[in-house]
């Protein structure tokens, strides 16, 4: 029985004082650049870094696994809804994509 | 209108203090997120995509000037400069830090504010006409009736823990602007043969997953009964609704499985009860408030300016044609200030926009402002020798657009600009629609048509009920937007039609533009509405125009 393939994922939060979006790094740092993030492709390693992020309930909200892509200066978002995240509201110059 | 009494404000500002400790317990670590998301969401504070956001309670839409000017404050101090209203009458900061939430709320609290039951499974914010204690059509203010629902529901200790949340919106008017019939109950004032005034109550209203138009439980509630009986509903609701299902758990599914005759009869047997506990307190209550609401002293005087500025000015014309109601008092009129200037976000107002709205109210609404569930706010007493200057005043400040009930005047959710339940985007499909109406300068002609958005199947945007509605999915990780026609959240409520398959983002707004230049040659003349073609035709020609292609393919 062949399982499916690992997508290759990102852990993510919401930072608690601030609320913005934040991902886990290799040196385990919290960025707001997702380009900075670890690319994790294995399972296990996955569950592992979702489960240190978890245990850090005074730093950061709702941590979870997410799909990401590598790309040329690190890890993207593949999902639309992961790419707001990276960026802010499409209404206003607020959020990321103005340096907040 | 109501000013807090004692008891009111104790209570207000032993919550924000209770909420400070909480955050900072919070903040220190000796609070997980699991134990404190139920606490921030009874105080309103949520937590979206790029940050929380604090939703803020406008009890029936109703503000003065020092309300409005310290929300001014507020999202000047403590967020980006700016606050959306919703289509609760809310407001929202979508910026706020979690360490500062406490000064916002006690902030709010000095001017009589609170954020409490803006979330969960509780009575929330009571709803009413925007036009309530100004409109011409009224048969009384349905304000007071909706401050005792909000003193009754608040912190009622049976209704902490209701299966799901629970909406109930009022009307003293015959024409349905508080959308009663999309509500969880819905009250619309009527009178009987006698002439005496009471409620005509609405039971299992509600859109979202399983939209459904609220049925009638009771055709005549004399006023005297109506806490009792809102009790015995929500008592009843309270026993059977679902706590097994999340989507099964709104009251619309418990009167739809029970049968609203059977509802009924369970209402009826403890509402028997429960008048005899109802000792008449309630109506000492409800004349006290009462005089809070007392209709302001409206002043007589020549009415000339208006008519010559009306005369000579084309664009006050079309502003007054079109943004101006009608009042009770014949020298008056009701502004609605729009929101939705062309491209600009729906609903969102700038702190010096609300400042500017507040100094009007001041000086020419005897200190009144309503926010309304379209998004609007609106000055419901002006003198209509006064609407020369605040016009004039308005455009100044980008906020005398001339589209109130036009396509423009779109109705958008959050959506996932904002929303973290979001399935797709809601405000540029909006700005772009409106956009493109304006450039083609076709507005005024298409008329009065309801355009509204939701960026999820919630439906807070209230689309199944939209003229044309437009819901956001995610379909296969792309945006793509599926259209309703003919749906109505008036007195004459229904659900919108599915027209076909959903559109992507780069195809739903020429797909919009297809569906109105269809109307605009199928319409008998020129009055007729788009819905009242839609009605007369059904979905039919609208579907040939949304899908040309399908057409085509069925010819070959
Ligand atoms: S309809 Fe959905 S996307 Fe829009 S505000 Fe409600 S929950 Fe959020």
């Amino acid at each position: 029985m062949s399982r499916r393939p690992f997508t290759p994922k990102v852990v993510t939060a919401n930072a608690l004082l601030e609320g913005d979006a934040v991902w886990l790094t290799e040196d385990d740092r919290w960025t707001r650049d997702m380009r900075e993030a670890e690319l994790i492709t294995d399972e296990a390693v996955a569950d592992d870094r979702l489960l240190f992020a978890i245990a850090q309930p005074d730093v950061v909200v709702g941590a979870y696994l997410v799909d990401a892509e590598s790309g040329d200066q690190g890890p993207g978002p593949s999902h639309f809804r992961e790419a707001f995240r990276t960026r802010g509201p499409s209404n206003y110059a607020h959020g990321k994509q103005v340096g907040e | 209108m109501y000013t807090y009494n004692d008891f009111d404000d104790a209570f207000v500002r032993e919550r924000v203090a209770q909420f400070r400790a909480q955050v900072d317990r919070r903040i220190d670590g000796s609070l997980t997120e699991d134990e404190f998301k139920p606490l921030r969401l009874m105080n309103g504070l949520y937590l979206q995509l790029h940050a929380y956001m604090l939703r803020v309670a406008i009890p029936y839409g109703t503000l003065n000037s020092a309300q409005m000017r310290q929300l001014a404050m507020i999202a000047d101090k403590w967020d980006k400069g700016y606050g959306h209203f919703t289509t609760r009458q809310n407001i929202q900061f979508n910026w706020p830090k979690l360490a500062d939430v406490p000064d916002m709320l006690d902030a709010l609290a000095d001017v009589g504010m609170h954020a409490i039951q803006t979330s969960g499974n509780t009575i929330r914010n009571v709803t009413a006409d925007h036009f309530a204690g100004a409109a011409a059509d009224e048969i009384e203010d349905p304000r007071p009736v909706a401050e005792l629902i909000r003193q009754w529901s608040t912190d009622h200790p049976e209704f902490q823990f209701l299966p799901r949340k629970f909406k109930i919106a009022v009307t003293g008017s015959p024409n349905d602007r508080a959308v009663t019939r999309a509500h969880d109950i819905g009250l619309r004032m009527v009178r009987n043969d006698a002439g005496a005034p009471g409620f005509e109550v609405l039971v299992g209203g509600g859109l979202g997953r399983t939209p459904m138009i609220a049925e009638v439980i009771n055709g005549f509630l004399p006023r005297a009964d109506l806490l009792p009986y809102l009790e015995a509903i929500v008592s009843v609701y309270n026993l059977l609704g679902r706590r097994d299902n999340k989507y099964k758990a709104r009251i619309k599914i418990t009167v739809s499985e029970t049968g609203i005759d059977e509802f009924r009869a369970h209402v009826d047997d403890i509402f028997q009860h429960l008048r005899g506990e109802f000792t008449g307190l309630d109506q000492q209550m409800l004349a006290e408030i009462e005089q809070s609401f007392a209709a302001p002293t409206f002043r007589k005087a020549a009415v000339d300016k208006y008519d010559n500025a009306r005369a000579e000015g084309p664009a006050f014309r079309s502003w007054s044609d079109t943004n101006l109601a009608l009042h009770r008092a014949p020298d008056y009129a009701i502004v609605t200030v729009s929101l939705k200037a062309h491209g600009a976000t729906p609903g969102d107002a700038t702190s010096d926009q609300m400042r500017v709205l507040a100094d009007l109210a001041e000086r020419f609404g005897h200190d009144e402002l309503r926010i309304s569930h379209e998004q609007n706010v609106i000055l419901p007493h002006v003198h209509k020798s006064d609407l020369p200057e605040v016009y004039a005043t308005l455009r100044d400040h980008g906020l005398a657009t001339a589209n109130i009930g036009l396509i423009s005047d779109i109705i958008a959710c959050p959506g996932m600009d904002y929303c973290a339940l979001a399935t797709a985007r809601s405000i540029p499909i909006a700005q772009e629609i409106a956009t493109r109406f304006d450039e083609l300068k076709l507005e005024h002609d298409i008329g009065a048509l309801k355009i509204k958005i939701s960026g999820c199947i919630n439906a807070c945007g209230h689309h199944h009920v939209g003229h044309i509605g437009i819901l956001g999915l995610d379909r296969a990780g792309v945006e793509n937007y599926q259209v309703t026609l003919g749906g109505d959240g008036t007195e004459t409520a229904q659900i919108g039609e599915r027209a076909g398959p959903g559109f992507p983002a780069d195809e739903i707004v020429p797909a919009i533009e297809r569906l109105i230049l269809a109307y605009l040659g199928l319409r008998q003349h020129p009055d007729e509405t788009f819905l009242e073609t839609y009605r007369r035709l059904g979905l039919a020609p609208f579907k040939a125009a949304l899908y040309p292609e399908k057409e085509a393919a069925h010819a070959a």
